[in-house]
């Protein structure tokens, strides 16, 4: 057990309801991390869930804030937390005291989905501390008994006592000042950097210009002419030479996304902030992966303690009082996405669909609905596609690959958008194609948008060019400012963004005094 | 126990406390507040700073929801902004809204939290008490109007089935006279309203709407503080210009009259209000005066303190005087107020210079607990 962890040891009822649930839970297939439970009063509850999870993080006000929205939602009994989960080897979960027996047996319930989907989901594997710079297969594994480590309990509270020797330096103050301004650059990272070699080692440059290579798909020999076709690689080696030539000299050499990987490398901090920093971005990395599959993730959580507290937990006195609950979990309210809903409803339609053969070609190019609502062809592949599933999936591929029209039609999907007549959010569309795009494009990067460190030396005079590759939608101008001023608290140098607003090009510029914007800029 | 937790929450207030300060003051100053009192409920903010980053204008964005309705209807809650900050799996959804909704109790107790408003404490005088009759019990006599018809008929039934007569083929019941039960009532004895405000305002041609409106909102919180502290409050409504005259709610914030200033009128008629209907004994009395300050002449002023001390002072909790500072700029009234009774403890006078000003004016009037 982990030294940091909190001392609040599960009451010996619930240790029995554990080791029932494990047992059932390992009966379905699943496959959960260790599973330390620990039972919290709803401060302690509401502090932990504050800190994210985690009983030991760096100081910072923001977690006293998110503590007093809690706790005020608590005393208005606006909302409670029931169950938090951190994803861990062994997983930490907290259960609330004074929750009911079938509260606490639905939170073990889904307690272990999420467990078996950080253990199993591909993007997790990001998250683990002993899988190297690049994690270029995150599904193989070797042997049968894959247990990383992933002490982020640990890690985490080695990062509070990091900052705290920090500001028994430097005092809170200035500590906690430089850390709002890491925050505010928290998202400019590459979500998908620790799956993607990046960076290929530069050749020797003073040798001439090198070799370029062309990276070939792989292929058996007799298949090499029609997968690697070789008048395509004579193309593509000239378009590779040819961006080498205009890249020459530029730094970086091609853009990057890890913003945050970039300054650490190369900007003027001293040797406390390049820790704070540093800290900083670790810890937005360890929160992708569950961003990225946050309708999965809950759904698949959803869909087992739905399936485990109706068929063998539950007996027929906890029955209504569990139903009460999911259905509070699973309520949808109009403009808001429940992920949970969605996610649990999405692997729910998998599971028939694999079930009855509704898939593949035969499937797709039916186009009789009466035959289609029929079509039963008794496969019973739904639990196995599940759980494939959970494993190689995210949020981006899972709604582009399950979300069928009849699906959206069903749960009554719709777009909404802002009206500047009305001045209000109305419904724009129940159309299937428009409601899949929006819904993509919100999850793609989660919601963030793409910005890249195009130029480190602009114009010639050190200063920092970050790109805003635009797809439809304006950056908030008064955040991008603020944000323009911590850049330049850490680059020490003026910042520059290139972007779009109301489809003009526009260069925002921050000098360390003033701010300026320039049309038509490069 | 203490939390880890509590250094952060504490630095958090710290940072907030201008910002809360000014968050309450910008949220009590807009008058659209009163317009969410429909079903006694508004919304107050959780205080939040968001720290700023390279994000989305979110209302190009729009989203995707889920429910009835066509293209063009106004969607229910306004669009979530993508996903929460650090998201953690496994938390309770709806975890976005930032504003709540209270109850006008609950919201006042927050403004006595805020402004560090003390409880007023009861003049301790003796409560009217109503009587009111409540049917909670159950007799063997009574008039055959309040003739309890299910009760009558189960003690039938029972005396049926012990004697042997009751028959399920043919289950009819007869009562007879000892089975007859009667509703029965008892008598509640309720204290009623014992504390009642007397607004005074001042609507000469120098107060514009501006100033009404600050009057209008000051007066929302005086209300609703108030009306915490005594159960069933009563208001009652004065305006005046060179002649004063009581009138109800809306007219009291509506009308706009032109011409001079008496304020020894409204005095007039708020001594005679609580002559007639409010005795000193039975009720607690706060008279609130809002005003420009400009009154007709020295000699007014003069009675204004004649009435004051004689007839109004002496029968009162409290006696507040609001300046609201006017385009004509801030007239004499208050320095006269201060001059005769500085020393006076029942007597608060306040200036109250722009909206940010209510605030500060509220807690001057309130602060003390009377």
């Amino acid at each position: 057990m982990a030294q940091f962890a909190t001392n609040t040891t599960l009451p010996r009822y619930l240790r029995v309801e554990q080791e029932k649930i494990e047992k059932i839970a390992k009966g379905y297939g699943l496959d959960p991390f260790p599973t330390v439970f620990e039972m919290l009063s709803y401060d302690q509850m509401n502090e932990i869930a504050a800190y994210g999870g985690f009983p030991n993080r760096y100081p910072h006000w923001r977690f006293g804030m998110e503590y007093e929205r809690l706790s005020k939602s608590y005393e208005y009994g606006l909302s409670k937390i029931y169950e938090m989960v951190i994803n861990s080897n062994p997983s930490y979960a907290y259960l609330l005291e004074g929750n009911s027996l079938t509260d606490q047996k639905l939170v073990m319930c889904h307690v272990m989905g999420h467990v078996d989907f950080f253990k199993n989901n591909f993007a997790f594997r990001a998250t683990d501390l002993d899988a190297g710079e690049t994690v270029t297969e995150p599904m193989s594994r070797s042997g049968d008994s894959y247990a990383p480590n992933r002490k982020w309990v640990d890690k985490m509270a080695n990062h509070g006592s990091a900052v705290r020797s920090i500001v028994d330096r430097y005092g809170i103050p200035k500590v906690e000042e430089f850390i709002d301004t890491c925050l505010s650059l928290e998202n400019l990272i590459d979500p998908w950097s620790r799956f993607v070699v990046r960076r290929r080692d530069s050749q020797p440059e003073e040798d001439g210009p090198g070799q370029v290579v062309v990276p070939r798909l792989r292929a058996k020999d007799y298949m090499e002419e029609f997968i690697n076709p070789s008048e395509y690689m004579e193309e593509q080696k000239k378009k590779l030479e040819a961006e080498r030539d205009r890249d020459k000299g530029k730094f970086p050499t091609q853009r990057e996304q890890d913003i945050l990987m970039f300054l650490l490398e190369n900007a003027p901090l001293e040797r406390w902030e390049r820790a704070i920093l540093s800290i900083v971005r670790d810890e937005a990395y360890y929160f992708v992966p569950q961003m990225q599959t946050k309708v999965m993730n809950e759904g698949w959580a959803s869909f087992w303690h739905s399936r485990m507290m109706t068929n063998d937990v539950c007996d027929w006195s906890e029955i209504i009082d569990y139903a009460e609950n999911n259905a509070g979990v699973m309520a949808t309210s109009s403009g808001k996405m429940n992920p949970y809903k969605l996610g649990v409803e999405l692997f729910r339609s998998i599971e028939e669909r694999w079930d009855k053969g509704q898939f593949g070609r035969e499937w797709e190019d039916c186009s009789d609905l009466d035959v289609k609502k029929n079509w039963d062809l008794r496969l019973g592949l739904g639990r196995e596609k599940v759980f494939e599933v959970r494993a190689m999936y995210n949020d981006v591929t899972f709604i582009d690959e399950f979300l069928t029209p009849e699906f959206a039609h069903e749960h009554k999907l719709f777009t909404f958008n802002w009206s500047n007549r009305n001045d209000r959010f109305e419904i724009e569309s129940r159309e299937f194609r428009a409601v899949k795009e929006k819904l993509l494009t919100q999850l793609t990067n989660f919601g963030n948008p793409f910005i890249y460190v195009e130029d480190g030396n602009f114009d010639n005079r050190g200063e920092l060019l970050l790109v805003h590759d635009h797809r439809g939608v304006d950056l908030r101008a008064d955040y991008a400012k603020e944000t323009l001023s911590g850049l330049v608290r850490v680059w020490r140098r003026p910042v520059c963004i290139s972007t779009l607003a109301d489809s003009k090009k526009v260069l925002l510029r921050f000098d360390g005094n003033e701010h300026s914007v320039k049309h038509d800029a490069p | 126990m203490s939390l880890k937790i509590d250094q952060d929450h504490s630095r958090f207030r710290n940072i907030v406390r201008g910002k809360i300060r000014q968050n309450l003051r910008r949220y009590i100053s807009q008058g659209e507040m009163l317009g969410r009192k429909g079903k006694d409920l508004v919304s107050i903010p959780i205080p939040h700073i968001e720290i700023p980053r390279f994000t989305f204008g979110d209302k190009q964005q729009g989203g995707v929801g889920q429910g009835k309705g066509d293209a063009g209807d106004p969607v229910g809650g306004e669009g979530e902004e993508g996903e929460d900050g650090a998201g953690q799996a496994g938390k309770d959804a709806g975890e976005h809204a930032l504003e709540v909704d209270v109850t006008l109790d609950e919201l006042a107790d927050i403004l006595g939290e805020e402004l560090e408003l003390p409880k007023i404490e009861n003049k301790g005088k003796s409560r009217i008490i109503a009587a009111k009759d409540r049917y909670t019990g159950i007799r063997r006599v009574g008039p055959e109007s309040l003739r309890h018809f299910k009760r009558t008929y189960k003690e039938a039934l029972r005396r049926a089935i012990a004697s042997g007569t009751y028959d399920p083929g043919n289950p009819i019941i007869v009562p007879q006279k000892e089975d007859k039960r009667f509703r029965s009532w008892k008598e509640d004895h309720e204290p009623v309203a014992n504390a009642v405000i007397i607004y005074m305002m001042d609507v000469s041609g120098s107060m514009g709407d501006e100033q009404k409106e600050i009057v209008r909102i000051e007066s929302f919180w005086i209300d609703t503080w108030l009306r915490r502290q005594y159960q069933g409050l009563e208001s009652r409504y004065i305006i005046h210009d060179a002649v004063a005259r009581e009138v109800d709610r809306d007219t009291f914030f509506k009308t706009r009259e032109s011409g001079g200033t008496m304020i020894s009128s409204a005095y007039k008629l708020a001594a005679q209000l609580i002559d007639q209907h409010y005795p000193s004994t039975e009720w607690n009395i706060y008279p609130f005066h809002f005003s420009d300050g400009d009154n007709w002449s020295m000699d007014d002023t003069l009675t204004c303190v004649e009435l004051l001390k004689k007839e109004i002072l002496p029968k009162v909790n409290l006696f507040a005087y609001g300046q609201v500072e006017s385009p004509y700029g801030s007239g004499q009234f208050i320095k006269d107020l201060r001059e005769h009774f500085g020393a006076e403890d029942a007597v608060i006078v306040s200036e109250i210079r722009d909206r940010d000003a209510i605030v500060g004016s509220i807690k001057d009037f309130l602060g003390k607990g009377k």
